[in-house]
This record gives structure tokens, C-alpha cells and sequence, in this order.
């Protein structure tokens, strides 16, 4: 696959309010590459600098130094005017959607397609197959402010594909939107990925989204980015801290020392974390180990997910039987797959 | 005075405001919206920044507005006879009332455009929109039911600056109201020249809510 987006060493600094502060680096020295035809996430917390990073790929910002190449097209050495072609065959939906409240919603969709010069039968064509895409048709004359943030957010990813981008920028597109209307959202950003071949670009700071539809990932942290890979390997074996911090929040199969406290008050017998993952250790492959050695397992705790879209989680199990078989049955477990060992409680 | 008297002269005084106070209007809302305009766009950070520009165009507003307006029309005298030839007459009334009128109405327009969340001009300018086209389709059209009513304020600021016509002989009901009510104490003619205005006030507030409430979306 071939690189869509590709910042060199790709450097912004905001220069220091007038007289106070000091100059921010929002971005520092970033490299990266965007596959064509992928969805790729950039996480981070606030200020980490996501924001500005993706706003430098439709240069509605632009490098204090280093480049940015978005289809083969340097963005540092192009002014002011000649950036709107290249803006404009670009997508972005926003966190606040961003809507024109003067307009109904077929005339916010127009919006792209007037300041791109299409005829007025072109545009209603076009406004009305997307709006059909996105599943709004029926709200077509409707003013954005009587709509529910999940229906804006529709409008907004339909005024981001009329003009038939290469690539779709969301920064924190579902920030605003509650768990149930997220998911939505989420599938149709993944719908717009396959069926159209869209590049999706994902800004988010919950990492359940990454978990949900990324393909790559890059973890960003103080303008830098401190990580970047699979959705899966960074999950499955996170390098930096602040992905360790971020896998944490997403998945919440592990017990804490608190919680493994209280599992031992309950159970008596050995407590063992296994991994489940794709390569290693199916719920399957666990349960024969376990019956080959007449040891009864029973899950106190865990779960097992999905990471783009391939399973993943952790099960903690009680192991009860004979000492020996026990002992035996995790040397066979680690054989198979990540077991941590928390032992019997001391009584 | 009866109203036999009366009715030639209100025809007549009330000919001349609405000589001087439509024409304010309309110089005054086309220059007003464009300066202010200008104030918007070039203020730091914004679309058009620029220091220098942004710098003059405030302190151009803020050194005409606060003065009173009969101190400005004679502050004023030396360009009115540049650009219209006599400092009396309601030729030069109304030039100079232009004048302010654009400055008062250049900083209603820029605070109303303040409100406007930037986030929505950040979209129009993802999508390859102009400046220009910004403020065509983004800009006046979002900020379009605060504009009507700073526009309709206008208008009663405007028909107040016109009362005092009479001062460079420029004639209206405010100058009506002041030789025949004030000086000659004929109560009746200042009475319905109050209500007159009273009325015009009411039904152009009428006016600028309604089509205001039509022109918000929200």
C-alpha cells in the first residue's frame, strides 16, 4: 500500500501570546505515514497536539517547518490560494459538526459542492444520494438545530464526501455523541472506509474508538508521537506509557490489586490471569488444557473483545484440584499462552 | 395652530426626514457592514489578519463614535465642504450623518459577527471556501437575524441624530417640533410630532423583530 499522507519531520509552532507565555510547539517533529485506503487513529489527551497535526494535512494550518505531502502533493511550498483545490478534495467532520444554522441540511450538504462550481441539478443529484448514504434522506429540509447530535453528525460526514475526497478527516467526530449514537457513527465512518475506499483519518481520545474500526494507530504525547503500529500490536503489547494508559481505559479485563484483594476473599483456590488473544490461547484451547489435567477452572473474572476486529481480552480463572495437577496444568497454559500467576491466598 | 397650518408643514418636515434618514441608511449600512467587515476580518487570528489595518479601522471607530453628535457636525464642517461644496443645508446634514452612522453601525456588525462560532468558518474554509465567499455564505447569512436588529437600532439612532436637523437648517419633524413646539410653546405641535415619531419607531421595531425571527434558525 502506498502512502497517502506523509509529514517529514513535520514541525508547528504557535507563537507566544503577546508579551506573556512562551511559544507553544504543538506539533514537534513528526513523521509519519498515512496508507492509502486505511483507517488510521491518532490518539492522545488534550493539548497533545492531535488537533493541529491533522489540520496540517488540509492545511487549514500550516508547517513552521518540515512538509507535509498529501497525494503526492508538497503542502509547505504552496500559498494561500492554491491550497483551496487541495482543501476541497478533502473531507473533515468536526467534534462541534460545525453546521451552517442559516441552512436546512440539503443546503448544508450543497455547501462544498456550490463552492466547488457544480450545476444546481448536479448538486441536488448529489445531495440527495448522499443524504441516502448516510441515512438522513428524510430530513433533507430540516434546520440543523432540530436535530439530534448523531442526525449532525450525519449531515456533517455528508457534506465531507460530496465532492468525492480521497481523504476523510475526523477530528473527535464522536466526542459529542453518547455510547449508543458513537457506535453508529463509528460503523458509518467504517462503511464510508470500504465501500467508498476512503482513507479515514480518526483524531479521538478514547481509545475505544481506535479499538472499534483503526487499522494503524499513532499515540501522540506533548507534539510528539510516541508510538505508532497495528491497532492489535499496539494493544496486545503497548511500548510507551501513555499507550499503556490508553489500553487500560479501553480494556478493563485485568483485575486490579484491589479487585484480586477481593477475588481471594471469595475464592480459595489458585488465581490465574490468562491471555486470550488471536495467535494464542483460545477459551477452547484453555478449557482442554485445564480438563487434561482434571483441573476445574471457573472464570472469576475478565473479558474477551474485539481489536480491529480480531479477539482479544483476558479471562482469570480459579483453578481448583489436586496441588500437583494444578501446578502442572499452568506449566501447560504458559505453553499456550500469557498467564500471570497470583497464586492461592495464605491461610 | 390649526390644523390646516399644521398639516402643510408636517408634510413637509416629515418629507425631509425621511430624505435624511433613509439616505443615512443606506450609506450608513453599506459602509457600516463594510467597515465592520473589516474590523472582523482583520482582527488577529481571524481570516484576513491584519495588524496594521485592524489597528486604524478601531481607532477610527472609537474616536468618531463617543462624540455627540451636534460637537461632530461642526468638528466635521471643514470635509463637509470639501465633499459637498456648504456646511449648511440638509445636504450637508446628511452627509455628516452618514458619516457617524457608518461608524455606530460598523461596531454593532463586528460584535455581532464576534458570536458567530468560529468552528463553522473553520469548516467553510476546509472546504475550499474563499474569504469572500465566506462572508457572502457564511458570515452575513449566520449572523443575519443580530444584523436586523442592530440594523433596526440603527434606524432609531438615525431618526434621533435627525431631530436635530434644524441646527444647519436642514429642516424635519425634529425642527418642527423645536420652532413651532418649543419656541412659539404650541404643546399640540410638539405633541403630534411626538407621536408621529413614536409610531414610525414602533412600527419599524415591528418591523425588524418579525423579519429577525423569521431570519433565526435556532
Amino acid at each position: 500500500m502506498s502512502s497517502i499522507i506523509s509529514f517529514r519531520e513535520a514541525t508547528k509552532v504557535f507563537p507566544a501570546p503577546r508579551g506573556r507565555g512562551r511559544e507553544v510547539r504543538a506539533v514537534d517533529g513528526v513523521s509519519l505515514d498515512v496508507r492509502e485506503g486505511e483507517i488510521f487513529g491518532v490518539i492522545g489527551y488534550s493539548g497533545a497536539g492531535k488537533s493541529t497535526l491533522v489540520r496540517l494535512v488540509n492545511a487549514l494550518e500550516t508547517v513552521t517547518s518540515g512538509d507535509v505531502v498529501v497525494d503526492g502533493v508538497s503542502l509547505a511550498s504552496l500559498g494561500e490560494a492554491r491550497l483551496r483545490p487541495v482543501r476541497a478534495g478533502i473531507g473533515m467532520v468536526f467534534q462541534q459538526f460545525n453546521l451552517l444554522s442559516s441552512r436546512t441540511v440539503a443546503g448544508n450538504v450543497a455547501y462544498p459542492l456550490e463552492v466547488a462550481g457544480w450545476t444546481r441539478a448536479q448538486r441536488d443529484a448529489r445531495v440527495a444520494e448522499l443524504l441516502e448514504f448516510v441515512g438522513i434522506a428524510d430530513k433533507a429540509g430540516a434546520y440543523p438545530s432540530t436535530l439530534s447530535g448523531g442526525q449532525k453528525q450525519r449531515v456533517g460526514i455528508a457534506r465531507a464526501l460530496a465532492t468525492n475526497p480521497r481523504i476523510l478527516l475526523a477530528d473527535e467526530a464522536t466526542s459529542a455523541l453518547d455510547p449508543e449514537t458513537t457506535q453508529d457513527v463509528l460503523a458509518l465512518l467504517q462503511r464510508v472506509n470500504r465501500e467508498l475506499g476512503i482513507t479515514v483519518v480518526v483524531i479521538t481520545h478514547e481509545m475505544d474508538v481506535v479499538r472499534s474500526i483503526c487499522h494503524r494507530v499513532a499515540v501522540m504525547e506533548h507534539g510528539r508521537v510516541v508510538e505508532v503500529g497495528e491497532a492489535y500490536q499496539v494493544f496486545s503489547a503497548p511500548a510507551h506509557d501513555v499507550t499503556r494508559r490508553f489500553v487500560a481505559t479501553a480494556l478493563r479485563d485485568r483485575p486490579s490489586p484491589a479487585v484480586l484483594e477481593r477475588l481471594r476473599t471469595r475464592h480459595t483456590g489458585r488465581i490465574v490471569t490468562v491471555g486470550v488473544d488471536e495467535v494464542a490461547g483460545s477459551s477452547a484451547l484453555i478449557t482442554r488444557v485445564l480438563r487434561e489435567h482434571g483441573v476445574d477452572g471457573t472464570v472469576v473474572y475478565g473479558g474477551i473483545t474485539e481489536v480491529a476486529e480480531r479477539p482479544y481480552g483476558s479471562l482469570t480463572l480459579e483453578l481448583v484440584g489436586d496441588a500437583g495437577a494444578v501446578e502442572e496444568a499452568v506449566v501447560a497454559l504458559r505453553a499456550v499462552t500469557l498467564v500471570d500467576d497470583h497464586g492461592r491466598a495464605d491461610r | 395652530m390649526t390644523w390646516d397650518r399644521l398639516a402643510p408643514l408636517l408634510g413637509e418636515a416629515f418629507g425631509q426626514t425621511a430624505y435624511m434618514v433613509l439616505i443615512t441608511l443606506a450609506v450608513g449600512g453599506f459602509l457600516g457592514l463594510a467597515i465592520g467587515l473589516g474590523l472582523y476580518l482583520t482582527r488577529p487570528g481571524n481570516l484576513l489578519a491584519n495588524r496594521l489595518v485592524f489597528a486604524v479601522l478601531n481607532l477610527a471607530v472609537n474616536v468618531v463614535r463617543p462624540v455627540p453628535f451636534i460637537i461632530f457636525l461642526v468638528a466635521l464642517g471643514p470635509l463637509t465642504r470639501a465633499v459637498i461644496g456648504r456646511t449648511i443645508g440638509i445636504e450637508a446634514f446628511t452627509f455628516a450623518m452618514c458619516f457617524m452612522a457608518s461608524f455606530v453601525f460598523a461596531r454593532l456588525v463586528e460584535q455581532n459577527l464576534v458570536t458567530i462560532d468560529p468552528g463553522v468558518v473553520e469548516a467553510a474554509r476546509a472546504m475550499g471556501a474563499s474569504p469572500f465567499r465566506i462572508v457572502r455564505t457564511v458570515l452575513v447569512p449566520e449572523a443575519l437575524a443580530p444584523l436586523i436588529l442592530g440594523y433596526t437600532f440603527l434606524f432609531v439612532g438615525v431618526l434621533d441624530m435627525s431631530a436635530i436637523g434644524g441646527y444647519l437648517g436642514a429642516g424635519g419633524l425634529g425642527d418642527l417640533a423645536i420652532v413651532h413646539g418649543y419656541r412659539q410653546y404650541d404643546w399640540a405641535v410638539t405633541a403630534v410630532v411626538v407621536v408621529i415619531i413614536v409610531l414610525i419607531v414602533q412600527l419599524v421595531q415591528w418591523l425588524g423583530n418579525s423579519l429577525a425571527r423569521r431570519a433565526l434558525r435556532r
